[in-house]
């Protein structure tokens, strides 16, 4: 399959970015143990830089607790970053007002990882789903609103009778697809999907990611996608980044990054997942991590991986690695880049 | 139990025949439509189905906490150890919920209470079940925390739900439903939060309970290398029936009813990047109107007069496997993508 290759890489390489992350942190202040401890600070992005292009697909790979919910959120607008820029078309989405700051909000969508928390159990499926069009009222007549929710509900795979239902009376699986409807509702130019396919069925997922390629190839909208499933993310994605403890640590397209990985927890995590390949088709070799991952309240000193790297030398215990460049457009924040030597049992 | 034989003998649970409805604006909606499930101690039974096939809500019905109205039960039986416990009352039956069965929920955030630290509500069930002091239930809640991998547990046992990532909450809970020790524990979805590194730590801990404990563990999941690599049986859903069951390696390897092959056949790889995913065409039939044959043959590529004509039964086929389909015979072995 060359052309597809190609044609990813194509759409990775176009390069003035839809959405972009400057240098961006969030921390947040949790309860202390006793009133006069210290006060304590997740660090749940400590630093990121990011750049969403155009028409394609950003996958984003990185254990629990690694920040990648905290990543959606702020690229959605729905919280503002503790520092840094977070620009859409250019612009810092948090200093807009009016009706610039409507646009915007048409324009970028986030599907929750959590699909019940994110619907309002009193409103019906036609309620949630009329919802962005009150509030965006020149997209579609209020007459033709109806068969646009019904529409939707078919485009997602649910049974457009059932618009007077309220969340309570789905499956975890159809509210997610609620969400999705919603997400797509207004043709935005980003989607962020933050675990939005996890409670599908593998038959109804695989009709779900479809639909979204779809939407990506007749209107050009570029996705974020968070997910755990990894054969997914690597389906769907033009480029991947992985994160780890709050910082991207590697970066590139997703062949880079899954057949060509170069920081070494990209490919501890990727050898874990027993049905994913090589892309020459062997099998992976799997590296067991040391340890637990470390807290955000206490990240450790130099290279946030040392504790756990398996080969990892004296130095990376002191200074931090920077996230520089082993291949074209490919990234890596790793003093000692490149495949793990396999071990010889 | 009266002596080891006896309790050897008797599955730990058995479903049989279950029909649960649910009243809407609409109609009746049939949800469950005649569900028979098997689970002994120390054994693991997988639940695989499409989406709204009724998964949870057989693990509603059997943990006895369906809403009811709406819902109502309509039929079957649910027997624990022997005692069916659709007909004990109310009170006598939730008091089973924790030391004797336990349910991971599929939505762990509504699970726990927002407004309670989850070091709270982890030592209330040890104060409320074992009578410990408030000190204790602490040390409990977090040396739990600890078990299914919360970084710095004992600074972070005084923070409220959503102060954790969704795949932590998704591990406290299921550190509150091992809490007491369960006979059964029934989990709902409880790795598709999870990365595969702490998926594979929580999937050890269910197992290592299930086997050294002796537990039985009903899993619930999507994920088709979970149901392979953990449960010696599975069952698969369609439309509120079981429409396959059997040991899991051989109902995986060789499917003998359409939807599991179906099923098997979407799952996504690495030759497939580029070109669509194969899904199952079509949708599952209204649960307010279902069909009077089989409920998969609108999307069946095997089905006849026969199959629209009348419901398929699960049917013994050796083996200890079963099939509802008519022409299972047909089915071909899965063998794409060499796995
Ligand atoms: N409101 C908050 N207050 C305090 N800490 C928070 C808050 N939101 C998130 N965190 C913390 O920030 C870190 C990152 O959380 P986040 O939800 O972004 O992780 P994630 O990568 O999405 O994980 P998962 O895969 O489990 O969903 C976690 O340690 C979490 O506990
Ligand atoms: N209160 C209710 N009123 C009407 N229908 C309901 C209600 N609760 C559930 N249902 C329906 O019952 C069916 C079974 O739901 P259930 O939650 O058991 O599905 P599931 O197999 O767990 O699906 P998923 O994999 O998506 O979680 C669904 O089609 C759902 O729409
Ligand atoms: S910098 Fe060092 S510790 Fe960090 S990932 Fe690379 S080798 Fe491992
Ligand atoms: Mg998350
Ligand atoms: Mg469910």
């Amino acid at each position: 399959m060359p052309h597809i290759v190609a044609e990813h890489a194509r759409r990775a390489t176009n390069t003035s970015p839809i959405m972009e992350l400057r240098g961006v942190k969030q921390h947040y202040a949790i309860a202390r143990p006793l009133p006069f401890a210290p006060k304590k600070i997740v660090r749940a992005l400590d630093g990121v830089d990011l750049r969403v292009k155009p028409g394609s697909t950003l996958g984003i790979i990185g254990e629990s607790g690694c920040g990648k919910s905290t990543l959606a959120r702020i690229l959605s607008g729905l919280e503002a970053p503790s520092e840094g820029e977070v620009l859409f078309e250019g612009v810092d989405i948090n200093s807009l007002r009016g009706a610039e700051k409507r646009h915007m909000r048409q324009n970028i969508q986030l599907i929750f990882q959590d699909p019940y928390a994110a619907l309002d159990p009193r409103m019906s499926i036609e309620q949630i789903l009329s919802e962005p069009f009150e509030i965006h009222p020149g997209l579609v007549p209020e007459s033709g609103r109806r068969r646009k929710v019904q529409e939707l509900m078919e485009l997602v795979g649910l049974n457009p009778d059932h618009l007077g239902r309220y969340p309570h009376n789905f499956s975890g699986g159809q509210q997610q697809r609620i969400g999705i409807a919603r997400g797509i509702a207004l043709n935005p130019k980003v989607l962020i999907c933050d675990e939005a396919v996890s409670a599908l069925d593998v038959s109804v997922r695989a009709q779900v990611v479809n639909l979204l390629q779809d939407l990506q190839q007749e209107l050009g909208l570029s996705f974020v996608f968070i997910a755990h499933d990894l054969q997914i993310v690597r389906h769907i994605s033009d480029e991947v980044a992985t994160m780890y403890l709050g910082r991207i640590v590697e970066h590139g397209t997703f062949a880079q990054v899954y057949d060509h990985s170069e920081h070494p927890y990209t490919q501890a995590l990727l050898s874990a997942a027993p049905e994913l390949r090589q892309g020459n088709g062997t099998k992976r070799e799997l590296i067991m991590l040391q340890g637990d991952p470390p807290s955000p309240l206490d990240p450790p000193p130099g290279c946030r991986f040392h504790t756990r790297c398996p080969i990892a030398q004296a130095r990376c215990a002191q200074a931090e690695p920077t996230l520089d460049g082993v291949g074209e457009g490919h990234n890596a924040r790793c003093f000692f880049p490149g495949p793990i030597p396999v071990r010889s049992a | 139990m009266s002596n080891q034989t006896d309790a050897q003998q008797t599955p730990l649970l058995q479903v049989h025949d279950l029909r649960v409805e649910f009243s809407t604006s609409q109609g009746i909606a049939t949800a469950i439509n005649g569900v028979d499930l098997s689970v002994s101690a120390g054994q693991s039974l997988g639940i695989l189905g499409e989406s709204g096939s009724g998964k949870s809500v057989t693990a509603r019905t059997i943990m006895g906490l369906l809403d009811t109205p709406p819902a109502r039960v309509v039929g079957g039986q649910i027997l624990l150890e022997g005692e069916d416990l659709l007909s004990l009352p109310s009170k006598v039956r939730r008091s089973l919920n924790g030391p004797r069965m336990a349910m991971v929920f599929q939505d762990a955030l509504s699970a726990l209470n927002p407004v309670h630290p989850v070091g709270r509500q982890i030592g209330e069930l040890f104060r409320v079940h074992r009578g410990y002091s408030r000190a204790a239930a602490k040390r409990a809640a977090i040396e739990l925390m600890d078990r299914v991998k919360i970084p710095a547990a004992s600074s972070r046992v005084n923070d409220y739900p959503h102060q954790f990532s969704g795949g932590m909450r998704q591990r406290i809970v299921i550190a509150m439903a091992l809490a007491l020790d369960p006979q059964l524990l029934i989990a709902d979805e409880p790795t598709t939060a999870l990365d595969v590194t702490v998926q594979a730590q929580i999937l050890a801990l269910l197992k290592e309970q299930q086997v050294e404990r002796n537990m039985g563990l009903v899993l619930i999941t999507h994920d088709i290398s979970v149901v392979r690599e953990v449960t010696d049986h599975v069952a698969v859903m369609y439309a509120g029936r079981v429409v396959e069951q059997g040991p899991t390696a051989q109902v995986l390897s060789a499917p003998r009813h359409p939807y599991t092959r179906g099923l098997a056949e979407s799952v996504a790889s690495e030759e497939l990047k580029g070109s669509r995913l194969p899904a199952i065409p079509g949708s599952p039939p209204d649960l307010l109107n279902l069909p009077m044959g089989c409920s998969f043959a609108n999307r069946c590529w095997l089905a006849t007069e026969e199959c629209n004509g009348r419901v398929p039964t699960l049917t013994e086929l050796g083996e200890s496997r079963a099939t509802a389909c008519f022409h299972h015979e047909e089915v071909q072995p899965y063998a794409a993508h060499s796995r």
